[in-house]
């Protein structure tokens, strides 16, 4: 059962990274070019050498490369949400299958997707300093990692708390917990701003919609898409299809 | 369904309409170390391959995904 859940959730997710590439070619591409088409225009001005063309083209980058880039992301998203799923399933209290998938995607966009881009939000192209990248990643990444550890810890609370306070006051109750190690963690990192001043605000606003709707279709449809198919997994079904699975009495495990 | 999850009343469980868990957390762990390690390198592979750090040498690989990794939200140049 959990390959089964595993592979489920990386074929709903590549699935859902088909969506996603059409939302961010057609809505993040426009925004990427015109920023793109800010710092040539900037470095032409500088009188700055052309840097040559790139080891690939912008034609792939923005079209095949895309696809490529999305896909694995959003494929490796799946598996991990039916990892999770495997682990919590059962676990929080009478949950169902749909309602568990609508968590894990819930908790999952909040913290691999908005905690981090209220601190460090998307930039376009030609925005970031190539001096410090490497910095950066690292404490996007950390901030990730605390924010997922925030989310445990919320969650444990409400598990402790839920009996004697019940479910609307517990979750509260982690709420808050989550809201203020999220605070603490905002104050703590260092803060990184590589927008110029004159970089138009438009393509940046435009950019950044685009970032977190690509994000959003790839966790809302996973949360519908895996619900889905994990319930069907649950009671033995194919993925697809309308009759039980032949094997449905010996499942893989 | 469940193979192994007599950790729990089961019968007592299935009863309630209370979900069983598919499985305990031993027969999860070769999992986790498993797909989790390939699942986070594929995840690496597009947020920071050559961005931050690089395994393979060349640009090629960081240039190829370079729009995804903007338009899902990693730091880059
Ligand atoms: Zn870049």
């Amino acid at each position: 059962m959990v390959r089964t859940l595993l592979v489920r959730g990386m074929l709903v997710g590549l699935v859902v990274g088909l969506v996603a590439f059409a939302w961010a070619y057609f809505v993040g591409e426009p925004p990427v070019k015109a920023a793109i088409a800010v710092e040539e225009a900037a470095a032409a001005k500088a009188g700055a050498m052309d840097e040559g063309a790139p080891e690939v083209s912008r034609d792939l980058q923005s079209t095949l490369g895309l696809l490529t880039g999305i896909l694995i992301f959003s494929t490796a998203i799946g598996g991990f949400v039916g990892l999770i799923f495997a682990m919590i399933y059962g676990r929080i209290g009478a949950l169902q299958a749909r309602a568990t998938a609508l968590v894990i995607a819930a908790v999952g966009f909040t913290t691999v997707v908005l905690v981090p881009f209220t601190k460090y939000p998307a930039n376009p192209p030609a925005v970031g300093s190539g001096d410090t990248i490497g910095e950066r990643t690292g404490w996007f990444f950390v901030l990730i990692v605390i924010a997922i550890v925030a989310a445990v810890a919320a969650g444990r609370l409400i598990r402790d708390l839920y009996a004697r306070w019940g479910v609307g006051n517990a979750v509260a109750a982690g709420l808050l917990l989550f809201a203020v190690l999220i605070g603490v963690a905002h104050l703590a990192l260092p803060a990184e701003n590589e927008v110029r001043t004159g970089f138009p605000p438009q393509v940046l606003w435009d950019f950044r919609l685009a970032n977190l709707g690509t994000q959003a279709i790839i966790w809302s449809l996973l949360a519908f898409g895996f619900g889905h198919a994990a319930e069907r997994a649950l009671a033995g079904k194919p993925l697809l299809g309308r009759r039980a699975a032949a094997g449905a009495s010996a499942p893989t495990t | 369904m469940s193979t192994q999850t007599a950790i729990e009343p089961a019968a007592e469980r299935r009863e309630s309409g209370v979900p069983i868990p598919v499985a305990s957390p031993r027969e999860l762990l070769p999992y986790w170390i498993f797909a989790g390690l390939v699942l986070m390198l594929a995840i690496y592979f597009v947020g920071a391959e050559e961005g931050a750090t690089s395994v393979f040498s060349g640009s090629a690989i960081h240039e190829l995904v370079h729009d995804a990794r903007h338009l899902l939200g990693f730091p880059c140049h």
